[in-house]
Order: C-alpha cells, then structure tokens, then sequence
C-alpha cells in the first residue's frame, strides 16, 4: 500500500521532472560542457579546451571586462536615477491625488513597449541631424548643447543609461507602490498624534518599512539590467567602437559574429557566476538589513 | 490537531478517489505528445514538394510567383519558407544544421569559413557534376566571379574537397553612391563625380561649408566598414600583401595599413561623413540618402530597389571609391548576393537541382531582377536590367570577395580593425594605436592557431 503510494507520488511528479531535466538541467550542463570546447557550431566534431576559454576570458579578453564595467555604470544609474524616481512617483501616488489612477498608468507604459521599439524611437529622438531633442535645444536657445548623444564617445554609454532607465523605472514604481500600500495608516495617525510632520512620518515610518522593498527592487534591478541588451542594440549596435557594450552583446558577438560557441557558452557561465555572487551579496544585505 | 490532519487526509484520498482513473492515462498521453512534439513533423503530401528557407524579405513575392509558375510547369510544388531578419534567419539555419533538420534548399549567410564548416559536416550538396553537365552549359550561364564565391578550389586553406556548392540567385556590388541634386547645389558637376582621394577631400570641404551632411552608410554594423577599408588597402599595397597580412606575413603596424586607416581620419577631418555615422545602421543611411539627406552613400546594389520605394524621384549615380594612390587598381567588393545550397541529405535532391537550374535560367532571371531590381547571377540578362543597376554591374570587373580569396581573416581581427576605424573617426585613438591594438589582436589570433 506504502509502495504503491509512493509509485502513484512519482508519477504526478514525472512531468514536472521531465520538463525541467528537459528544458532546465540538461541545457545547462550541454552549456557547461560546450564551454569547455572550441566548436563553431556547425562540424560534428568539437576540440577539447579545457579551462581554456575561461582563462582567455580572464586574462586577455579586455574588451569583455569593459563591457562588464559598462554593464555596472548601467546598472549604478539604474539603482540611483530610475530607483529614485519610481520611488518618488510611488510616493506621490500613494498620497490623495487628484488623477492618481490616470498617472498610475502612464508610469506602467514604457515597461510593457517593446524594447526595439522604445529604442527605435529613443534613436530617433537623439538623432544629432534630425532629432527632437536637439532641435529643442536650439529652440530653447541652447545650441551649445546641440551633440550626436549616441555617437559621441563621451555621451553614448550615459544616454543609452537614462533610456534604459526611463524604459524600467515603471516596475519599481509597480513593486514601490505595492509596498507603499502596505503600511498601515494608523501608524502615520499615531505618528501624526505623536506630533510628526510629513518630513518626519517619511523618515520615521516610511523609509524603515520600505527597506526590505527596496532591496528587492535593487536585486531585480542589478539583474534586470546588467542582462539588458535589445535596447542597447536598437539605439547603438554597442558602439561608437565598443563604448556601449555590454556582456550579453559579447556573447552574441561571439557566438554569431566569430562563430565560437564554446567561448561564448564559457563567458555566459562567467556571467551567470558573477550575477549569482551579485545576488548572494544582495540576499545577505537584505536579511541583515530585514533583521535590523 | 490530529482531527485536522485526519480530515485533510480524507480529502486528499477522496481526490485521489476521483482523479485516479484520469491520472494514468494522463501522463500516458503527455509522454506520447511530448514524442510526438519531438518528431519531425513531415506530413503526407504531394509526390515532391522542394523546401526552401531564405530570408530576403523583398524577393518573397518574386519567389512565390516563380514557385507557382514552377508548379504549374513540372508539377513539383516549391515551399519557399521566409525567416527574417537575417540574424534570426542565419540561427535557425546554425540550429538546424546541428539538428540535421535542414531543407532541401537554404541560404547561408556568414563568412567563407561558416560556408566551409556546413561543406565539411556534410550539409551541402556538391553540385561540380551538374554544373559541368552538357558542356558545363549552367556553369557557364552565370557569371564567374558570382560562382567564385560559391566555389572551392584546390588546396583551399579550408581543407574542403573541391567544387561548386553554391547556386547564385543574383549578384551584388558594393560602391559609392552620390547624389546629383545636392552636388548641383553644392556648385559641381553631377556627371562628373570625384575620382581621386584628394578631388574626394575637397568636396569633403564643401559639404562641411554648407553644412550638409556627407557620406552615410550602415557603419554602426561594421562590416560595411571593412569593406571600404579593404577596397583601399587593395588600393594601397595591391590583393597579395593583403592576403600576406591575413596570412600573418605582413603586419598590422606595417605603413601600407597605417595609411589606408589614415585615409578615415582624413575623411573625418574633411568633412566626408556624416555626423552620427559610427552608429549608423544601414536602413537609417538608406533613408537618409533617399530623402536627399546626403551627398553620399556607400551601399550594394541591393540599394536600387530600397530607394525606389523609399523615393522613386531620387536622382543619384553610383561611383568607385576614389583612389588614393596610382599604384594598383581600386577594388570594389563584389560576386554572388545571395546564393542558394542544396542539402547533402535531402531525399528531393534531384528536385532541388532541377528547381534552380530552373530558377536561374534566363527567364526568370530577367523577371527576378525586374521584380525585385537586384543584379541577376545570369550574364546572359544582362541587357534587359535598368540603368542604374547597369552602372553596378559595369564594375563587376574590378570586384572582389573575401570568400574568392581561398583564405579568411579572424573574426577577431576584423572586429579590432572596424572598431578601430570607429574609434578613429570619433577622434579617440590615432591610425597608429588602431594598428597596434589590430597587430596585438592578430598575434594573439596566430599564438593559438599554432
């Protein structure tokens, strides 16, 4: 009867099994195993490299180290500019507004638009010819400021930051909301009753019980974008020369633009290695600041 | 406690009870669709029908035409199956290839050392003995250099047994295109384009007085960079000193190179390109140029039938890069556009070879460049196609193609040169840092070749 039990629990849990051996496990290891090789992805036949691959990603792959440090200066914006602002918007919303439904959604269109096509249209409007922004500019009586924001080595890598900001700050602002939500008012109309003012309750209550939200936000945030990639493609293929790469266009450069699949198969594993060391940090500050 | 526990215990064995008879048969059913999903998926039909994948967007129309005229004609039907763009086209092709699941008939789109990989694995067809069936007739209908690039030779440093593996559809160059209209407002002769890099220069200048914008081209993708930068250093120190460098003879930091990525930094500084241009994508520069936008353009010959829809009132010419030094001939890269390959596995080989010889006969040749306005792979056309493409198919002569030079350059060193040239043009390095970093790349690329 226990037998049976037991068979009869195994076979529910066999299509569940079966997916992600198929789809989950088994890809991961064929990725670890291939970046182990130089293959170009079409011969049958594969050469054993070893840790080669990782070591030339280590040692002599300069251009990937800069993408990872592009990625980072992505991210730092990311964390700073577009956290800032969902949570400033989240807060203004969260208060009795007049249109605060209206505004909740506008703030959640740039995250659903197609990212080709927010980066389509970004490209358009930093056109340095015929662009919208610098056409402001000369209007507004600031020619000075007339630039090529996506091809000037000196602009690209922060413009492309700022639009990728502007692109995801609509799901902080969703989970900054959320949470924002969650506070109970009677802890503001005690604080109130105590004799705080605004400035105070934000301090004193607000910011303490969104720590933990925020934390989350900065996880998917780190994830989210040193992953990002599609918008960067649209607005600037990862130039002028290699000013806006980031890992994942290295990968496809290596994988489409060289046809060396190990080598690209070994910089994902890297990645995916420094992006779980990342989030350990991350989960750890989160349960220190949680205990707090 | 116990009393929940009993209760939960019974409901579970009461579910149970009722999804008992359906569980069996439910994760026998998932298994046998499962292996169905994983089967290939052919499906009785007709007695022959001919797949073919390609992914040019603006020859579907002209290709399913052809495919029901074929039909019509042999009673073979022809699938033609459109994937775009060509990224995606090109790893479905790469993942099909490693599935052994390719159709009969398939483009490939990559560099001669991808072509060669998909020979030796055993994907295409050798198609030597029906070119040179009845007096090598479909051989000799195209032109030499659009099969050249189709083709191995003996002792190709590939290590593929010789032979013709390709079929070209049509042809293409690559070259330098100018506007009439704004030449006659910048005061010169729209008949009478420059010739010489210095001519070049100065006009380089005007464009800059009259704040217009110069050449546009799809550099933001590179290897449009390479091209011209190749088309000088032919120009510069002649095919086999370039061949040498991909050999490892000659290097990077060798003079020649320094002056051909030289001749970018004097385009920048003059005034020839366009603002913007290192992350130019090439339907950005098409626009451009179509919508007078810009005096100059440097594109294929794709470009005609893109401009044409773009505005068909456009007045331009097309014109060799000007050269910057007398002593060896420019060089324009050129041959096959596209070419199809037959599967070496295909049960419809014979089909397929029937289909293309079909395909690039005179006829529908004449139809597929009036249709879709590309240069035929027919030579026996080549009165029938319009002007302008006839201006391209002039310069066939002096064309060249990195996949006719039995030898290919590293990935990585193409990637170091073309973003070298970018780094230049932006002002960031100098033409001798450029060759440095590229000399250190190849050295690198050498070490591990041995």
């Amino acid at each position: 009867m226990r037998l049976k039990s037991t068979l009869e629990n195994y076979i529910f849990v066999l299509p569940a099994t079966f997916i992600f051996l198929i789809f989950y496990l088994i890809p991961f290891i064929w990725v670890f195993q291939l970046g182990m090789y130089e293959w170009d992805g079409i011969l049958p036949t594969k050469v054993f490299v070893g840790l080669g691959n990782f070591k030339e990603i280590l040692l002599q792959d300069r251009i990937w180290w800069q993408s990872m440090l592009q990625a980072g200066y992505i991210t730092f914006i990311a964390l700073t500019f577009q956290n800032a602002i969902a949570f400033l918007l989240a807060w203004a919303c969260d208060r009795e507004m007049r249109l605060k439904n209206f505004y909740r959604v506008i703030f959640f269109i740039p995250p659903v638009l197609s990212e080709v096509v927010v980066g389509l249209v970004w490209q358009w409007i930093l056109d340095g010819h015929y662009g919208l922004l610098n056409g402001w500019l000369v209007k507004l009586g600031f020619p000075c400021l007339v630039k090529n924001w996506l091809s000037d080595p000196t602009t690209a890598l922060t413009t492309v930051a700022i639009v990728h900001s502007w692109k995801g700050f609509g799901w902080g602002f969703l989970i900054f909301l959320a949470g924002l939500q969650t506070i109970p008012r009677e802890l503001y109309e005690a604080a109130r009753v105590d004799g705080a003012n605004a400035w105070s309750c934000f301090k004193k209550v607000t910011i303490p019980l969104m720590i933990p939200v925020a934390v989350m936000v900065a996880m998917l945030t780190v994830l989210g974008t040193m992953q990002a990639f599609v918008l960067i493609i649209a607005m600037t293929g990862g130039g002028p020369a290699y000013h806006t790469q980031v890992p994942v266009l290295r990968i496809l450069a290596s994988m489409r633009g060289s046809s060396r699949f190990g080598y690209a198969c070994a910089q994902g594993i890297s990645f995916g290695v420094i992006l779980v060391v990342i989030s350990f940090i991350q989960y750890r500050f989160s349960k220190h600041s949680r205990q707090a | 406690m116990s009393v929940i526990a009993t209760q939960l215990r019974r409901k579970k064995e009461s579910a149970w009870q009722i999804l008992r008879p359906l569980a069996i048969p439910a994760v026998f059913l998932f298994f046998i669709f499962s292996l169905a999903g994983c089967s290939s998926g052919k499906k009785a039909g007709p007695a022959t029908v001919v797949t073919v994948w390609h992914w040019m967007t603006d020859r579907e129309p002209a290709f399913q035409e052809l495919a029901k005229k074929y039909e019509g004609l042999t009673g073979v039907r022809v699938d033609f199956e459109l994937y775009a763009p060509s990224d995606a086209y090109s790893q479905k092709v790469r993942a099909a290839a490693q599935g052994v699941n390719l159709p009969d008939v398939f483009g490939i789109l990559g560099e001669k050392r991808d072509f060669a990989s998909f020979v030796k694995a055993g994907h295409i067809l050798n198609l030597t003995p029906y070119m040179e069936e009845d007096e090598a007739s479909w051989k000799k209908s195209f032109f030499a250099k659009a099969l050249a690039v189709n083709e191995f030779n003996e002792g190709n440093s590939y290590s593929v047994k010789p032979g013709i593996y390709g079929v070209p559809i049509d042809i293409m160059t690559i070259e330098m295109l100018y506007n009439k209209d704004l030449f006659k407002q910048l005061g010169l002769n729209p008949n009478d384009p420059p010739r010489t890099f210095a001519e070049f220069l100065e006009i380089g200048r005007k464009i800059k007085a009259a704040n217009l914008q110069g050449l546009v081209s799809g550099w933001g993708e590179v290897w449009m960079i390479d091209c011209l930068a190749n088309n000088y250093a032919f120009n510069i120190m002649g095919k086999d000193k370039v061949l040498k460098t991909i050999k490892g003879e000659v290097p990077y930091t060798d003079p020649d190179w320094i002056q051909v990525l030289t001749l970018f930094k004097d385009m920048q500084e003059a005034g020839v390109f366009s603002s913007g241009l290192v992350t130019m994508i090439n339907k950005n520069a098409e626009q451009l140029f179509a919508n007078d936008k810009a005096v100059f353009a440097f594109n294929g010959s794709w470009c005609v039938n893109v401009y044409k829809g773009m505005n068909p009132r456009l007045s331009y010419a097309a014109m060799l890069p000007p050269k910057a030094s007398d002593k060896y001939p420019m060089s324009i890269w050129g041959g096959a556009g596209s070419s199809f390959m037959i599967n070496g596995r295909s049960k419809n080989k014979e089909a397929a070879v029937e289909f293309l010889k079909w395909l690039t006969a005179r006829d529908q040749q004449v139809y597929l460049s009036e249709a879709t306005m590309n240069l035929p792979a027919n030579k026996e056309c080549l009165n029938k196609i319009p002007e302008i493409l006839d201006e391209f198919a002039d310069d066939m002569e002096l064309s060249t193609h990195p996949s006719t030079w039995g030898i290919s350059e590293s990935p990585q060193v193409i990637e170091a040169l073309d973003k070298g040239i970018q780094s230049i043009i932006i002002g960031e390095k100098t033409p001798q840092q450029i060759a440095q970093e590229v000399a250190q790349v190849k050295a690198r690329e050498l070490a591990k070749q041995r």
